[in-house]
């Protein structure tokens, strides 16, 4: 084991738009083998969070890691898988077309590509579909296909912005499943998410509220420290506080 | 590499698109099409001209030019009535040794006709006046001096051949206006379209994510001049070998000079769309650039000369890209000229395309740090 193991650090984030400060002092980590819940209601800083992270925008102070390394860094990008909140998918190529446009793009060799879109196709489960055009795809499907090109070449961090909006129960469970799986293969995620109850499901979960993290532990921990039943009454008592 | 692969990209999604593929290579064929028919059409100006009180000389000289009907009247009063019914274009009487012109003048071009007729009617009528005073003189001249050969020596008609350095006596405005409009719809075209897929690609989310990705914004800009570089390529090919062989547009230069200079203005449009497109928020905002940005530069092309414009309009002229590619496009069409002649012009296309490219890798940059 390394020492650090920790994949993300944001230390002492700051950043503000125009007069608006956004994010105040925004601390985090995500380690190897773990997933970790950022939530928070909109408009609470965490679109912009995952943005220092990309490197889309650059902190006004502290500093935002990615192992080991500062952002923004493109270079740093090959290693990081990202799904926006929108699915973002060329509609009118197939989802193969999709799949090896996004693999040239992060790098992936050429003779590994089909390899690698058979492989996440099967795990977002679309392999039947990927010669279909997009544009013939229902919501899930585009939201799986969406997933699956933020897997494409093995990133080993995975940033997910709200991936379950939107999404019926039984996918929302799929994709959580995929997501542990993943967690066991030693990736680090980092999910954002609005809906408390998906916070549960995470190995740590950060509140953040007003461009602040208000507390960041496990949820069971949260839960008992606060004496309440679920991460949404931790909220609330956070909140309020 | 990664620039092939965009630019493959640009181009299997926009061939897809059928519509738009229509849109860039029918449309413009269309209007050029149309436009000439308008053109060609127009050049015969018939004008109808009632005379009150005119002498027949000058009546018959007058109806005797092409496209020239002329009607006598008895009084003013009626020929007025006609004129207010729209069935004249112009009432001229003769009162007290003096014309009197009324013009509808709800078509100016034949308002100018009438006066020019009139005019050359009056010369026409004074020059045989003079003429015929003058064999007069030489006849009693001739009488008296007893020579014959004088007379029949002035009895030989001048007569004027043309020629034309371009084109023929059928050339029309639409022929001036060819080259130029060739390089507008390149310009047009491909300014919208591109614009719209790289607002497209921003809206949609695929361009955070594509810059989520190593690529560099570099080869995003130029994938995407590639892509539809290509596009560019295929369409001024086809409208500059369609219009010339359809339209019959004669062509002096080689037309692989025209296609060259359509190119280079297809890629000066392209960088241009594709900055414009960062400071719209939708396809409507988009559209809007239209009459801010594209249709000025028709103006400013050469259609009007801009020798006669003021000197501010002909400074706005110069900064505006389709003001040279219209003067090398004019001169390769009209007067053979070779693209080493028209250099000066490719010359600052190209610094526009420099200078758009820039501007466009550092615009990315609002959309990622590095």
């Amino acid at each position: 084991m390394k020492i650090n193991n920790q994949r993300i650090q944001l230390q002492n984030i700051k950043k503000k738009f125009g007069n608006d400060n956004v994010l105040n002092s925004v601390n985090l980590t995500v380690n190897s083998g773990e997933i970790v819940g950022l939530i928070g209601p909109s408009g609470s800083g965490k679109s912009t969070t995952i943005k220092i992270l990309l490197g889309m925008e650059k902190a006004d102070k502290g500093e935002a890691l990615i192992l080991e390394k500062r952002m923004p860094n493109r270079k740093l990008l090959a290693d990081i898988g990202y799904m926006a909140q929108s699915d973002a998918l060329y509609e009118s190529m197939t989802a193969r077309e999709n799949l090896s446009f996004f693999g040239y793009m992060k790098d992936v060799a050429k003779k590994e590509l089909p390899k690698e879109i058979e492989y996440v196709a099967e795990v977002v489960d679309l392999t039947n579909y990927l010669d279909k055009k997009v544009s013939g795809y229902s919501g899930g499907m585009k939201r799986r296909l969406s997933l699956a090109i933020a897997l494409i070449a093995k990133p080993k961090i995975i940033i997910l912005d709200e991936p379950t909006v939107g999404i019926d129960p039984a996918l929302r469970l799929k994709i959580w499943k995929e997501l542990a799986k993943l967690r066991d293969e030693g990736r680090s995620i980092l999910v954002t998410t609005h809906v408390m109850s998906e916070a549960e499901l995470t190995d740590r979960v950060a509140l953040l509220f007003e461009g602040k993290i208000l507390a960041f532990d496990k949820p069971k921990k949260l839960e008992d420290e606060y004496k309440v039943n679920n991460i949404e009454e931790v909220f609330l008592k956070v909140e309020g506080e | 590499m990664k620039t092939l692969v965009i630019a493959k990209k640009v181009v299997i999604e926009l061939i897809r698109d059928k519509r738009t593929v229509l849109l860039m290579f029918v449309a413009p064929l269309l209007i050029l099409c149309l436009l000439n028919l308008m053109f060609s059409a127009s050049t015969k100006t018939k004008v109808t001209i009632g005379t009150v009180d005119v002498n027949n000389q000058i009546n018959r000289k007058m109806d005797q030019v092409d496209g020239i009907t002329i009607k006598k009247y008895e009084s003013e009063k009626h020929a007025k009535k006609d004129l207010d019914a729209n069935s004249l274009d112009g009432v001229i009487s003769y009162k007290s040794k003096q014309y009197d012109v009324t013009y509808a003048n709800l078509d100016v071009s034949k308002t100018v006709m009438t006066k020019k007729v009139l005019e050359n009617a009056l010369m026409k009528d004074n020059v045989s006046k003079l003429q015929s005073m003058v064999v007069k003189q030489e006849q009693v001249i001739a009488r008296l001096t007893g020579q014959q050969e004088s007379v029949k020596m002035n009895k030989s008609k001048i007569s004027i051949k043309n020629h034309y350095n371009y084109g023929n006596s059928e050339t029309n405005f639409f022929d001036k206006m060819a080259p130029i409009l060739i390089g507008f719809f390149v310009f047009f075209f491909v300014f919208l379209i591109s614009g719209m897929a790289l607002l497209k690609e921003r809206i949609s989310g695929t361009l955070e994510r594509l810059l989520a990705t190593p690529v560099k914004r570099s080869e995003i800009v130029y994938g995407y001049m590639l892509g539809y570089g290509l596009m560019a390529l295929a369409q001024a090919s086809l409208i500059t070998v369609v219009g010339i062989k359809l339209l019959d547009i004669e062509i002096i230069g080689s037309i692989f000079s025209v296609i060259i200079i359509a190119v280079l203005l297809g890629f000066v449009a392209l960088a241009f769309g594709i900055l414009l497109s960062t400071f719209a928020s939708s396809e409507f905002q988009m559209m809007q650039f239209i009459p801010l940005v594209v249709v000025p530069q028709i103006f400013f092309s050469g259609i009007i000369p801009l020798d006669s414009m003021a000197d501010w309009a002909q400074r706005i002229g110069k900064i505006l890209p389709l003001t040279y590619a219209g003067e090398a496009l004019s001169a390769i069409i009209m007067q053979g000229a070779g693209l080493i002649d028209v250099g000066k012009d490719i010359l600052v296309l190209i610094i526009f395309l420099v200078v758009l490219l820039i501007l466009n890798i550092l615009g990315l940059k609002r959309y990622r740090k590095v």
